[in-house]
């Protein structure tokens, strides 16, 4: 007897959630198969990539990103420069020096940094905030006042301040609102409830289910993802149907292949392969769990990954 | 496809005889239905019936075995073959991924020999450990370019074996296939030869040697045609190799084999696979990075590279190692002296619990501060710090105890010990039974860490 394909067929589709205006807006979402099965279904829209710049410019970035940005003087050219790279989708403003454990930079400050960038770029943005819960409350909500009109992501609402990034991003400044939750699935399907019990429209939410490197507890990752997907496609879920943005550039290149020189861990070879092996790994493996978009810093882990979504759809 | 007891019911001789052990037909029918028991075990069951029942119970994707393994997995693996395929689910969270995706260099009759023997070279370079896990590059796929002399072919296949490492035979010619298996059966390699052209021929050679034979098809269709005319003739030891069309075309094939194979039960696909990521991506050492790591995750037994490099290899073992991990079991890290950043017996304490999860975050960020110090790790049940508390598994006590089995005082000489900041409340308790030692509290938080220690050793 022949092999007949058996095709597996979903009657929902992810939300599709665009970010920035114009033609160079991007769509995130709206699959309807798991990741890359384009033998199920035609792919609707493929998974998009952004590239990661910070708020503290390149002081501390490491020598191989120093050369990417070389001549750049502010982030805001840090920022031109970021979008022209093969494969980037969008570009992610992290405001990472707002940490009150680290610089501790005010919010005016960092609200002048997103909107100096919003302007010098034509470009869909993302923003990430600092990950101090009480701080990204006031700082996001504030980046979404200051860039209203631009369709921004503000990362991340959690369950300790989404009033505030749910309220100022999703109400009143109209603004998209990224939710994020500590790799479970059930975490995840609570925040979307209580974003949506708050009057955020479900249409406007990207979620964050977590995060991490491949090697470091990324078996949760992994099955968080394929529960979400499964939960969301299988029984048309309504409260999971977002599509799923997984910073990936924020945890690879903190872990010590990323970062060990060759002096310290003689015989691994160079850091710079190592770093971008790791980061295109780990973005490799989240697409291929149910990431709708990654985030990305070094320009060739971008394009090999850009190269093989378009090579999968 | 399953039965139930009834239907293995029918089958049995209904003699209630008690010779299994059971004390009536249908209770055995029933324990061979669960798993509980085989069919074998009923001397009275014909011998037809039994061939019906063990190829229905049987699992939905064989267990095959291939090569000699250079080193074990790890302290509890006394396997001496590589074990590929036997899955039983598609997503890890549905039960447990049980025979880990292996990884292969590659070389060939078109390289020159020093080309070849920096590769093997690059082989043996990749050894470590990670929690308690050897890992290496476990097989040399060995091509024949087109035209390649038996002799040039037999000789590269011995100069690779030389590396230690388990051997896949990429060949299509049968000359060739013979010579190779000639001066390397005893290895058990895969001979991954056949196709519609040649599979009577290549299948022969296989069980002449007792070889596993890798299949391929220049379609899905036509792989499954192969197999199943292989299965006809009597050859059940096999491995599909899912071809080298286009990216889109082997995940395709990828996914399609397994669910067949998993979902639909079809056992025709029920065949562990071969993916050869060198070929799909030639010479673009990140690219097949970035394919590794996809099959790595959907659904490659063994993938095939051109070169194995440090860079590729690291996070590789890691996703695997996460993936392949029981999702029912916490992975924990084995309690002992762990020393960061070039610590020695005067460098500060601090200690944690043994979940791999918490050691990974905590170690980072010790690794990220400069900082030497000794990392702790006790034997807290595998859980999270508030967890373990709860559970009395991390307490003064237990960490007392651990610093006098592993006899710390001895080993180490400075006395202050920084301990989780969710867990401060140990300290009034650790500090009476423990004399001499400073204890300090320590962030709530692993990413505070860096900042705590720099200020620690600033104020020192």
């Amino acid at each position: 007897m022949p092999f007949t394909k058996k095709l597996q067929k979903f009657n929902a589709t992810v939300r599709s959630v665009e970010v920035g205006t114009g033609d160079k807006a991007v769509t995130l979402g709206g699959g309807n198969t798991l990741p890359f099965y384009s033998f199920d279904a035609p792919t609707t829209n493929t998974a998009k990539i952004g590239i990661e710049i910070s708020d503290m410019g390149l002081a501390h970035e490491p020598d191989c990103i120093k050369e990417v940005y070389a001549g750049c003087e502010t982030v805001a050219d840090m920022a031109k420069k970021a979008i022209t790279m093969e494969g980037v989708d969008f570009l992610c403003l992290r405001l990472e020096g707002g940490d009150p454990n680290g610089e501790n930079r005010p919010v005016e400050e960092l609200v002048a940094v997103a909107k100096e960038v919003a302007e010098a770029v034509d470009f869909p943005l993302v923003v990430e905030g600092c990950k101090n819960v009480e701080k990204d409350a006031e700082l996001l909500s504030k980046v979404a006042e200051a860039l209203q009109g631009k369709n921004v992501l503000l990362m991340s609402a959690k369950e300790e301040n989404y009033k505030n990034i749910g309220a100022a991003a999703g109400l009143a400044y109209n603004q998209l609102v990224g939710a994020e939750s500590a790799v479970d699935i059930n975490l995840a399907k609570q925040l979307n409830v209580l974003l949506k019990q708050l009057g955020v429209d479900s249409g406007k939410v990207v979620m964050n289910v977590g995060s991490s490197a491949a090697g470091y507890g990324f078996d949760y990752l992994i099955s968080t993802l394929d529960r979400v997907k499964a939960a969301a496609l299988g029984q048309n879920d309504d409260s999971l149907l977002m599509p799923i943005i997984t910073p990936v550039a924020s945890e690879t290149w903190s872990v010590k292949e990323s970062v060990a020189t060759e002096e310290d861990a003689p015989g691994w070879g160079c850091v710079v392969e190592r770093a971008i092996d790791m980061e295109v790994e780990t973005a490799v493996a989240c697409l291929a769990c149910g990431s709708d978009a990654v985030i990305l810093k070094h320009p060739t882990s971008v394009a090999t990954v850009s190269k093989l979504i378009s090579a999968l759809s | 496809m399953a039965l139930t007891g009834i239907q293995i019911f029918k089958l049995t001789p209904k003699k209630n005889c008690k010779e299994c052990g059971c004390p009536t037909c249908m209770a055995f029918s029933m324990k061979v239905a669960q798993g509980a028991m085989t069919i074998d075990q009923c001397p009275h069951m014909s011998e037809d019936a039994v061939a019906t029942l063990s190829e229905a119970s049987a699992p939905p994707m064989k267990t095959i075995k291939a090569g000699v393994k250079a080193f074990a997995d790890n302290k509890n693996d006394s396997e001496k073959e590589f074990a590929l395929g036997g899955e039983t689910v598609l997503f890890r969270h549905e039960k447990t991924f049980v025979n880990k995706t292996r990884y292969a260099a590659s070389v060939c009759t078109c390289m020159d020999d020093a080309a070849v023997e920096a590769r093997l070279a690059s082989v043996a370079a990749i050894d470590y450990d990670r929690i308690g896990d050897r890992m290496y590059v476990e097989f040399v796929a060995v091509d024949c370019a087109e035209g390649a002399a038996p002799e040039a072919y037999a000789a590269l296949v011995k100069k690779a074996d030389g590396a230690g490492r388990a051997l896949i035979l990429n060949v299509k010619d049968e000359a060739c296939a013979k010579a190779a298996l000639d001066v390397c059966k005893d290895k058990k390699p895969i001979l991954n030869a056949a196709d519609a052209s040649n599979y009577e021929a290549m299948s022969k050679l296989a069980s002449d040697a007792g070889v596993v034979l890798g299949v391929t098809g220049a379609s899905v269709e036509e792989l499954y045609d192969t197999v199943a005319a292989l299965e006809k003739a009597g050859n059940k030891n096999l491995i599909l190799d899912l071809g080298t069309a286009s990216i889109k075309d082997t995940f395709a094939n990828a996914v399609l084999v397994r669910r067949a194979a998993l979902k639909d039960t079809d056992r025709t696909f029920g065949y562990p696979s071969i993916v050869n990521v060198g070929k799909l991506a030639s010479g673009d050492s990140h690219m097949q990075a970035a394919l590794a790591a996809l099959f790595t995750m959907k659904y490659g037994s063994i993938v095939v590279m051109e070169e194995m490099s440090y860079a590729q290899a690291l996070p590789l073992y890691g996703l695997r190692q996460n993936l392949f991990t029981d999702p029912q079991k916490a992975p924990r890290i084995e309690p002992g002296i762990y020393p960061i950043n070039g610590a020695d017996e005067n460098s500060v304490c601090l200690t944690t619990v043994d979940f791999a999860l918490t050691y990974f975050l905590v170690s980072g960020e010790l690794e990220r501060s400069g900082v030497p110090c000794n990392l702790l790790i006790s034997d807290a049940g595998g859980l999270s710090v508030l967890t373990s508390w709860a559970a009395g598994k991390f307490s003064s006590g237990s960490i007392a105890k651990y610093i006098q089995e592993f006899e710390i005082e001895s080993k180490i000489k400075n006395r202050t010990l920084i301990i989780p900041g969710k867990v401060a409340v140990l300290k009034g308790d650790l500090e009476a039974k423990l004399p001499g030692w400073n204890i300090v509290v320590g962030p709530t938080e692993a990413v505070m860490l860096v900042k705590f220690l720099k200020d620690m050793q600033a104020n020192a």
